[in-house]
């Protein structure tokens, strides 16, 4: 028997109602009353996902925005309850764990953040920022504190004498290293990254990016890396997801995803994808934008965009399914084949 | 040979705070010339923002320009008064800014603006220049054109509102186009087909077009040459391809290495290493010395510009040479 995949997502959908100001609340109670009530506005963020990320294994999870990749990855990290379905962690369903197994089970999975400048608490120091949680979860003596949290520091590329400075004193690239290192020191085995350099200078991305690779080889973690950027998910992911508008369309190894998608929004997405190969090229556009996910269209949620859209598209969702070994999609064409 | 449409000379743009001056642009040249597109490449703080801001005269204080000119048409623009900048100001000279919520107003509809910005500088009726709106809307590509017309800027896309802010710019067929990162805040396929529409319209009008980024990738797919900025100097200049394939700078090579598709699957990125410089406490000499790998005692003095091959201008003493 193999080993249960370390995470693992069956069925996992997450809806949002639409929020309403006083005024409006106000408005939909008289119009409650006069019998003109509306059903409430729903929106699927993530719309029946299953997923499945072996040990050791970089998965990068790519969408465009509003697609739902970051709420899977909050789902994952413990962050947001599912809406259906289960997240499960070494085989266990982590919502029926007795609490203290569960607060095990979250522990070990942490997240990175897009945000440097947000997602750090403005008001402390560095070293409770990052050792405030093993402290808590008794994964360190108050005597050994210090010796903790320098090691923590080190660790992340950088200065332990800065442990006493605030956030605001470092910048972008060393935050997003303050933010790994706060994630590492509670010794976690799954790392949720969700676009962790998006918001940094180009020449600080190699740095961050080489800095995750070191990290995964000397503590043998597992990455679910969320980005919208092709070209880094190319090079850091050994699997890689395809996202549209809260569904998985494509799921293949890294290598041959880039090489022959199969999914036709897959093969959009990369077309488009600037290169800096390629020189004073035309570009060409997908049509259409991407649609509202508080009406998403039928069937397929791509077929308003897809240049091979059949009128089975408009009425059936396609289901993801294996197509060769290793690989999903979820599009009719490929019934025809 | 025709003049350049553009030809910025021996700009400097400084901000004086009370830390001190800040040189955001620090004897910046460049020129581009009519149906050229421009690819003006730094990181955050490099200048390049500043640079766009100076040519359509929005350096507000502490900024100034402190010396250069900046030529359109054998005049230098950093000499005009207000009210002729304003003349040519979103009518000969016209800028896309990156944030389309910021440019659009949010309380007025969308043909209000439009119709407002063509007869500040056009003499024709509010019909006609509601039908000029109308076809500059179509001419980006945006569907039925007339009911975008009265909506307001909250009811549209991210990608549509930039391409309103796009047709606004267009509307008086600029000579001269400055397009800080209009693209950066939209997905990839909304600005694949930002990219097309800008490329095509650029080349139908003959329009001198300045695309600021930090993303290599698209100058790429874009550009017809580059310019580098780095800490408020341009460091190297030159055709997209020659730039690209044989960089001449040591920081333009480092940006250039670690791009992924550069580096094999899986393998560590080449990295510059250190961090962007402070401009209030920028190393003596050359700005980059202090994360070169070919520095020396010599960078300590300022590198002039020099000429190593026909159009190419790179400012370093160790240059890479093309081999």
């Amino acid at each position: 028997m193999t080993a249960a995949p370390l995470i693992e997502l069956r069925g996992v959908s997450k809806q949002f109602g639409a929020t309403y100001d006083a005024a409006a609340q106000i408005g939909r109670a008289v119009s409650r009353r006069l019998g003109l009530a509306r059903k409430n506005e729903i929106v699927r963020a993530v719309d029946q996902v299953d997923l499945a990320v072996a040990r050791g294994e970089v998965v990068g999870l790519v969408g465009e925005s509003g697609c739902g990749k970051s709420t899977i990855g909050r789902m994952i990290a413990g962050i947001m309850p599912p809406s259906a379905g289960t997240v499960r962690f070494k085989g266990d369903d982590i919502a029926t764990l007795p609490p203290d197994r569960a607060r095990e089970a979250k522990l070990k999975v942490q997240m990175i953040f897009q945000d440097p400048y947000a997602s750090l608490n403005p008001r402390l120091r560095v070293e409770d920022i990052v050792g405030e949680a093993p402290l808590v979860h008794r994964l360190v003596k108050p005597a050994d504190f210090d010796a903790y949290v320098d090691a923590q520091l080190r660790r992340a590329g950088l200065d332990p004498a800065w442990c006493r400075r605030y956030p605001h004193q470092f910048s972008g690239g060393q935050r997003q290293r303050i933010g790994i290192a706060r994630a590492l020191a509670v010794n976690p085995a799954f790392i949720v990254a969700d676009e962790p350099i998006s918001a940094l200078d180009v020449s600080i991305q190699a740095q961050i990016l080489n800095l995750f690779m070191d990290l995964r080889r000397d503590l043998d973690l597992t990455y679910l890396f969320i980005s919208h950027d092709l070209g880094v998910v190319e090079h850091l992911s050994d699997r890689v997801l395809i996202m549209y508008l809260g569904r998985i369309v494509e799921s293949a190894p890294a290598e041959e995803v880039f090489a022959r998608p199969n999914h036709p929004y897959t093969q959009a997405l990369l077309a488009e994808v600037p290169r800096i190969e390629a020189r004073r090229r035309r570009f060409t556009a997908v049509r259409g934008e991407i649609p509202s996910p508080l009406a998403p269209p039928t069937g397929c949620h791509f077929h308003p965009r897809c240049p091979h859209a059949m009128p089975r598209c408009r009425e059936q969702v396609p289901a993801l399914r294996e197509i060769a070994p290793g690989r999903s999609s979820a599009c009719h064409l490929n019934d025809h084949a | 040979m025709t003049a350049p449409a553009l030809d910025v000379r021996n700009l400097r743009t400084h901000f004086f705070i009370r830390a001190g001056v800040v040189k955001a642009v620090d004897d910046v040249s460049f020129t581009v010339a009519r149906g050229e597109v421009l690819g003006l490449v730094g990181e955050s703080g490099s200048g390049k923002s500043v640079t766009g801001f100076s040519i359509i005269g929005l350096v507000d204080p502490p900024g100034r320009i402190v010396d250069g000119a900046i030529l359109y048409q054998s005049r230098d623009l950093t000499k005009l008064a207000e009210s002729e900048m304003r003349t040519l100001r979103g009518n000969r000279i016209a800028m896309i800014f990156q944030d389309p919520m910021m440019t659009l107003n949010p309380v007025l509809r969308i043909d209000t603006q439009m119709i407002e910005t063509v007869q500040a500088h056009a003499r024709i009726s509010h019909a006609e220049a509601r039908s000029r709106a109308r076809d500059a809307l179509g001419m980006v590509g945006i569907p039925s054109p007339d009911e975008r017309l009265a909506a307001y800027p909250h009811q549209l896309s991210g990608g549509m509102r930039q391409r309103v802010a796009i047709a606004i710019a267009l509307l008086h067929r600029p000579d001269v186009l400055i397009a800080d990162e209009p693209t950066t805040a939209l997905d990839v396929t909304i600005q694949a087909q930002i990219l097309a529409e800008v490329q095509t319209l650029a080349a139908a009008h003959g329009t001198a077009l300045i695309w600021i980024t930090h993303d290599l990738s698209v100058v790429a797919g874009i550009a017809d040459r580059i310019a580098v900025m780095y800490a408020g100097r341009i460091v190297e200049t030159g055709p997209v391809d020659m730039v690209l394939d044989t960089p001449l700078h040591p920081y333009t090579q480092g940006l250039i290495g670690s791009v992924p598709s550069r580096n094999r699957r899986g393998e560590k990125l080449r990295q510059i290493p250190g961090m962007t410089p402070n401009l209030l406490d920028l190393p003596a000499g050359c700005a980059f010395r202090t994360r070169c790998p070919r520095a020396d005692v010599n960078c300590i003095r300022e590198p002039p510009p020099s000429e190593p091959a026909q159009g190419r201008v790179v400012r370093c003493f160790h240059p890479l040479l093309a081999a």
